[in-house]
């Protein structure tokens, strides 16, 4: 997300040293509080904050010029038990791996929240990361709440609350917004059974057709279209 | 005589008091009123519970879901080709513009790059996907304020548009005609021509339409200072389009992000209005549409030869990495965060829809207005069910 404008002659290095920049002001005003950067120079920005810091973070980017709200959403890192779905039901569980394997910036949880805000004078976007820990009082996990940062976040929390099950500390109204009310289970959790699939297999790859004359070799990977 | 005097003073007591009553409980009980789930001004299925002080909206709710059909779930069992059939369906009315930043995201992914060619006509359909979906809305608006007339013009003219689309794409709807690394097909013969007279048809519409609505009395009288939204609390709800423009903020993601689409090769203007009401949104947009047929005028005088797929493996996989990318879609703002495994399909891809800010905006908005302007707000924000619901 390089400007574009017709100042900006040398997008490569102007881009690269406004990342930085950003960078350096967001640890001058976190401190510590940040555990990872990861910069992809001229494309993106992602910054990993302690937990307990999450709502802080907010704040720090919101005073640091991103006034605006794209979204807030989390991940969950545990591979699915299910895989994607296109195996024979009738047969055994194929073995799965169940180590957990972070993105960018790392993490130590299975679940993290991530938000993204604009600055929209210099045009350019950051991701925010955060591990929300497993469970503390057996009610699931729960982290700050971002609604006193962005208003905004409002409906981002409520939808996260349902699909994850993380609770969002200060949210004033964690009702549902897309499911029924009395539905149970988070269904983007990766141990949520897309029951659709189970019943029915989706081909998955098969649905690629070995080209004509190319014989039964339909995996050749450097082929091309 | 006494007696008789009591028994007035007694019904008068009783009269003020009946009075009384009456007045507390116009005063305090309000009156629930529930717009929807089926109503003409909800464009779909949302419905929204208002709560009224006489004709006053003292607290509004709106309650998404009704069409929820958990596309964020289904892309994580589907290979990534295989995704652009599902997004599609989002925002139904631009259905190409929806594919553009997944295959964008994914190509990124791929650190690959569609050939030239490629990028300029995804621009040109992205920009046809503008017009066909607004248009409708200008036409709707009409309809929202009681103008019938406005409605049947767009309809007319988003059909030379669909047909277009159709001719390029095969599908008049769900295009599903981006892939990663280029497009399915090439443009037909003939076509370009076909574009440049329809992009005159529609710069008449949109001079009709400015005719018909804009400079109307009652138009105006019901739009103009009604649900202004100011930029700062704009940007705090994440308002985007044609929304976060009209409230005065000149952020437009064609113009202000590099990405390997043909935006930067031509001259539009970015239209603000500085007044943040119905009328602002409704007029960005209509200015909104114009340009677009200009853009897309210029993007026909120069499509560059060449292919329009680029050498990429049949078996997508694509490498392990998170990448974030947003267009300027018809309502706003759309972008999917693709978090990628090194699998042949997305870990998870969250889809950052325009509706689903704007619409986050309405109990603040309608807090204070009174009924009849509930419906012109809602059509001004514009929003697709399909959007909010993914």
């Amino acid at each position: 997300m390089a400007p574009l404008s017709d100042t900006a002659d040398t997008p490569a290095l102007a881009s690269d040293t406004l990342r930085e920049g950003i960078v350096d002001d967001l640890r001058a005003r976190l401190g510590d509080a940040i555990v990872d950067v990861k910069l992809v120079p001229n494309v993106d920005l992602w910054v990993r904050v302690r937990t307990d810091a999450w709502r802080d973070a907010g704040l720090a980017v919101r005073d640091a010029g991103f006034h605006y709200f794209c979204f807030l959403s989390a991940i969950d890192w545990m591979p699915s038990p299910y895989g994607r779905g296109e195996d024979d039901p009738t047969a055994p569980p194929p073995e799965r791996s169940t180590e957990i394997v972070q993105g960018y910036t790392g993490g130590e949880t299975r679940f993290q929240v991530f938000a993204r805000v604009t600055d929209l004078e210099r045009h350019v976007g950051i991701t925010l990361k955060a591990d929300v820990p497993d469970d503390v009082d057996g009610q699931g996990p729960i982290v700050d709440s971002w609604v006193t940062n962005y208003a905004g976040a409002n409906w981002h929390e409520r939808e996260c609350h349902e699909m994850f099950g993380i609770r969002f500390a200060g949210h004033p109204d964690l009702r549902n917004m897309y499911l029924p009310t009395d539905f149970e289970g988070h269904p983007l959790r990766k141990d949520f059974p897309l029951l659709a699939r189970l019943v029915k297999p989706w081909p998955g790859i098969a649905d690629v057709e070995p080209l004509p004359g190319e014989g039964d070799d339909g995996e050749g990977e450097g082929a091309t279209e | 005589m006494t007696d008789l005097i009591d028994r007035q003073k007694l019904s008068y007591i009783a009269a003020q008091a009946a009075d009384a009553r009456l007045n507390v409980e116009l005063e305090t009980e309000g009156m629930t009123l529930n717009i929807g789930p089926q109503h003409p001004a909800t464009h779909g299925t949302l419905r929204i519970i208002v709560r009224l002080d006489g004709e006053q909206v003292v607290w509004a709710d709106p309650s998404a879901g009704y069409m929820h059909r958990g596309y964020e779930k289904l892309t994580e069992v589907r290979t990534f080709p295989q995704v652009t059939t599902l997004i599609n369906r989002i925002d139904w009315l631009g259905s190409f513009a929806n594919e553009v930043p997944f295959i964008l995201a994914a190509e990124q992914l791929m650190e690959i790059e569609a050939p030239p060619r490629a990028q300029w006509i995804r621009t040109i359909l992205f920009e046809l996907s503008r017009i066909a979906n607004v248009s409708l809305f200008l036409g709707d608006l009409g309809v929202q304020l009681g103008a019938i007339t406005p409605v049947f013009f767009a309809f007319r003219d988003r059909e030379y548009v669909l047909n277009l689309i159709e001719g390029a794409t095969g599908g008049r709807f769900h295009p599903n005609f981006d892939r990663i690394g280029g497009l399915k097909e090439d443009l037909p013969k003939g076509w370009i021509d076909e574009t440049r007279q329809v992009m005159k048809k529609l710069r008449n519409f949109c001079d009709e339409i400015e005719n018909l609505l804009f400079g109307n009395k009652i138009f105006q009288d019901r739009t103009r200072g009604i649900g202004v939204i100011p930029p700062a609390v704009a940007q705090q709800y994440g308002l985007s389009g044609a929304n976060l423009r009209a409230s005065g903020v000149d952020w437009d993601l064609r113009r202000d992000q590099s990405l390997p689409l043909a935006y930067d090769k031509v001259d539009f203007k970015v239209w603000t209005h500085p007044d943040g009401d119905s009328f602002a949104r409704c007029w960005v947009r209509l200015q909104e549409t114009r340009e677009a047929t200009k853009i897309v005028d210029q993007l026909l005088d120069g499509i560059p030869s060449g292919p329009v797929m680029a050498k990429v493996p049949r078996i997508i996989k694509v490498p392990e990495g998170e990448a974030f990318v947003s267009t300027e879609n018809p309502l706003g703002e759309m972008g999917y965060y693709v978090v990628s495994q090194g699998d042949l399909g997305p870990f998870r891809v969250k889809i950052r829809t325009a509706s689903f800010n704007n619409i986050s905006i309405v109990p603040w908005v309608l807090r204070g207005v009174y009924v009849p302007d509930v419906i012109t707000i809602l059509a001004s924000l514009y929003f697709i069910l399909g959007d909010i619901d993914k």
